[in-house]
């Protein structure tokens, strides 16, 4: 994995002259901010790839069979997936945290 | 070699001795000759550039970002209404710290529609960031884009060189074209700390909050700062290897002078004839040429206007609701020095109109006959 490694700094001296990540996005996190968390019924799931086409992140990984798995340290909630799924396999629930 | 040259094709020239790689650009009168020559160079072989055909300014600038952020040397150029349609990706330029240098052609702003020069498209721009440098012959133009590629990779700042329509862009002057070997000394390549790269992966601009955003705002600030001194050290560089060099202000006359006129781009030419002739008939003025004016060359203002009695700023431009914007800079410039003359603000020439020596010498005389200084002035103003 590329820059894997969390680097802090502590003021303007040693900062970066511009807004840039140190780390790759791997470690620049992005979901915190997520209201509904999308959830899938794996009974209702038959590995289609609409879910994992139509995420605008990406942050539907899908396994070497097919199956999709949400990643959670980047998706937002926008719930597409929920939506684009034809079997509606995918619901939203409320973020708790 | 010397060349006769058009300010449009100076600036090109300028960018291909600078050995741009990526030119992004959307033609406007009356800029548009600057990319036709980049587009023809490019098309013959004799620069090795991407020549990037975009759909508005808005893209022109957004593709210069992008390519500068790899690493590669840019230059884009616009006018007026094309600047303005820029004005989100400026802000961005500078944000994200890409030194694209930015040839802006001064053209008055529309409605009603005008293609002859005022300052408001580029000084509209004034607190975003960018360096603006204001230039008065050809020649300076040329030289200032290889300049102006110096300093903004030495800062991480973009860089907009400015001349006026028409008055330069359109009008021929012999230019001298330098050697691309004496370039290649004075500007070494691009190499930028942080770049997009697969290799090495960042993510650039990403959400930063109240926690960062402060600081990054000083880092901009001092890079501004430092740009002072760079600005400095550029010009004196460019002048030991061309032998042209051009100060970040000009003073012509100044030393003895009473009455010090504040000028930028064009307009300069015309005063110093104007000094000359007033001088031949025993009145002290001098000429105050303002070229950087991003970062405002503070220490230099409040030096060259401390010895005179009375000082007249001409712009070319106007801040609707306060005052020309030239007029503004200078005064804040003074307003915490020690020595204070007082300032007359002139307005002159927007939309193209004729600045002649006679306009001219109409301000010297009501700066000369008043005792209290005017902040608002317009001249010859049809009633």
């Amino acid at each position: 994995m590329p820059n894997a490694k969390k680097i802090i700094w502590k003021g303007v001296d040693d900062m970066p002259e511009m807004a840039v990540s140190l780390a790759s996005m791997r470690i620049n996190k992005t979901a915190s901010w997520r209201n509904l968390r999308p959830i899938i019924d794996y009974n209702k799931c038959k590995p289609c790839g609409i879910c994992w086409k139509f995420c605008p992140e990406p942050s539907i990984l899908l396994k070497e069979d097919g199956t999709p798995v949400i990643d959670y340290d980047y998706c937002k909630g926008c719930g597409i997936c929920a939506e684009e799924c034809p079997r509606n396999a995918i619901t939203m629930h409320r973020e708790e945290r | 070699m010397k060349k006769v040259l058009m300010g449009n094709h100076a600036l090109s020239y300028g960018a291909k001795l600078s050995r741009v790689q990526v030119i992004a650009a959307y033609p406007i009168t009356p800029q548009t000759q600057v990319v036709e020559l980049l587009s023809e160079m490019c098309a013959d072989g004799g620069l090795d550039a991407q020549f990037v055909k975009v759909e508005s300014e808005h893209s022109a600038l957004a593709a210069s970002i992008g390519a500068s952020a790899v690493g590669a040397r840019t230059f884009t150029a616009t006018s007026a209404q094309g600047l303005a349609l820029m004005h989100e990706m400026i802000h961005w330029a500078v944000g994200a710290r890409t030194p694209v240098v930015l040839g802006n052609i001064n053209r008055a702003m529309a409605p009603p529609w005008s293609i002859w020069t005022d300052q408001n498209d580029s000084l509209s721009e004034r607190d975003t960031g960018i360096m603006q440098v204001y230039c008065e012959s050809n020649q300076e133009v040329q030289d200032t884009v290889i300049q102006a590629y110096k300093v903004a990779e030495k800062v991480l700042l973009p860089c907009m060189v400015v001349l006026d329509a028409f008055y330069l862009s359109h009008t021929y002057e012999p230019v001298d074209i330098p050697e691309q070997k004496l370039v290649d000394k004075y500007l070494p390549p691009f190499n930028p700390p942080y770049k997009l790269d697969p290799k090495d992966v960042h993510a650039f601009g990403g959400l930063t909050d109240a926690k960062w955003y402060y600081e990054l705002r000083y880092k901009i600030e001092s890079a501004m700062n430092r740009a002072r001194e760079e600005w400095k050290k550029a010009d004196g560089e460019f002048g030991k290897i061309f032998g042209r060099r051009y100060g970040v202000v000009e003073n012509y006359r100044c030393e003895d002078a009473d009455i010090i006129l504040v000028t930028s781009g064009t307009i300069t030419g015309t005063a110093r004839i104007t000094v000359d002739m007033l001088r031949s008939e025993g009145k002290k003025v001098g000429v105050l040429k303002i070229r950087v004016f991003r970062p405002f060359p503070v220490d230099e203002v409040r030096d060259k206007l401390k010895g005179a009695k009375k000082v007249a700023c001409i712009d070319r431009n106007i801040s609707f609701g306060h005052e020309g914007v030239f007029f503004e800079e200078v005064k804040s410039a003074l307003y915490n020095s020690s020595h204070r003359p007082p300032i007359w603000g002139y307005i002159a020439g927007l939309g193209g109109r004729d600045v002649t020596p006679e306009t001219i010498k109409e301000m010297v005389k009501r700066t000369e006959e008043s005792d209290t200084p005017e902040d608002l002035v317009w001249i010859g103003l049809k009633r």
